[in-house]
């Protein structure tokens, strides 16, 4: 119930963060929807034979990931550009497996994502215990990179309890 | 403060300008590169740096109000529909049978 109510007064300051405007029928309004929207959850959720997913993840070591991944962003950015301009393209494509350690569906989810995310490698299929990844200008340092990303995803993930 | 203000205004045209660029790389990338896989590559350009580098202009440009607030959902949201949208065209296309042009193209493990 208390989570009902939380999700609630979240769905509703959302909604007046994106629509700024107090007047009495908006604001009126944005209570409605987002009762109604937290009501129609909670009936999915019983009807479902899932249970419901909780995932926990460390605020901090998110927030430092972050900082980490946007780094690794403008660095391969860059190096992508750096292909895409030089006259003769020293393009090197490759496909190679890379293992992951994430127990959870979103921390797998993460680790993809932020492979895909990142110029110059995209993941392409997912098998049991490993991304299929595609990479544009191959090097063999690629494997120790990757790996330093999946142990800092697997730290964000905490004890999993889904 | 007027100082202030005026190297705010100049870091968000700055990262604004950088922005447009990266999206320019990107669509040009698109253009030279030889097939498919390579291709996927340079439209990520323009899908990571440039959409940082814009939102994060336009968001210093309009000051701190519910406009950054909105521009910084906006990436949260492109980040998150961005690579997976990018993940299923891969895919499609490992699926269809499209294999990446290359002399040593082979699928290798984790040793090299």
């Amino acid at each position: 119930m208390l989570r009902s109510i939380l999700t609630a007064i979240f769905l509703f300051l959302l909604w007046y963060l994106m629509s700024g405007i107090d007047k009495t029928l908006t604001l009126g309004l944005g209570v409605g929807s987002s009762i109604f929207a937290v009501w129609i959850v909670r009936r999915m959720e019983n009807a479902s034979e899932y249970d419901s997913l909780k995932v926990h993840l460390h605020p901090i070591e998110l927030f430092k990931y972050c900082i980490w991944f946007l780094l690794e962003i403008f660095k391969s950015n860059w190096t992508v550009t750096k292909v895409i301009l030089s006259p003769k393209m020293g393009i090197n494509q490759n496909m190679f497996k890379v293992p992951f350690s994430q127990k959870s569906d979103l921390g797998q989810t993460i680790f993809a994502n932020s492979i895909t995310l990142t110029p110059g490698t995209i993941s392409v299929e997912v098998e049991e215990d490993h991304f299929l990844v595609h990479a544009l200008t191959f090097l063999p340092t690629d494997h120790e990179a990757l790996a330093e990303m999946n142990n800092r995803i697997s730290k964000i993930e905490g004890n999993v309890t889904s | 403060m007027n100082f202030l203000n005026d190297m705010l205004q100049i870091i968000a045209w700055v990262s604004i300008l950088l922005g447009s660029v990266l999206v320019i790389i990107g669509a040009l990338g698109s253009l030279r590169f030889p097939d498919f896989w390579s291709r996927l590559h340079a439209a990520s350009v323009t899908d990571s740096g440039g959409v940082i580098l814009l939102l994060v202009g336009m968001g210093i440009h309009s000051g701190f109000n519910l406009i950054t607030f909105k521009l910084f959902l906006i990436g949260v949201f492109l980040f998150i529909t961005g690579p997976t949208s990018s993940h299923a065209v891969a895919n499609a296309a490992l699926v269809s049978g499209i294999k990446p042009t290359k002399k040593k193209q082979k699928i290798s493990g984790n040793d090299g």
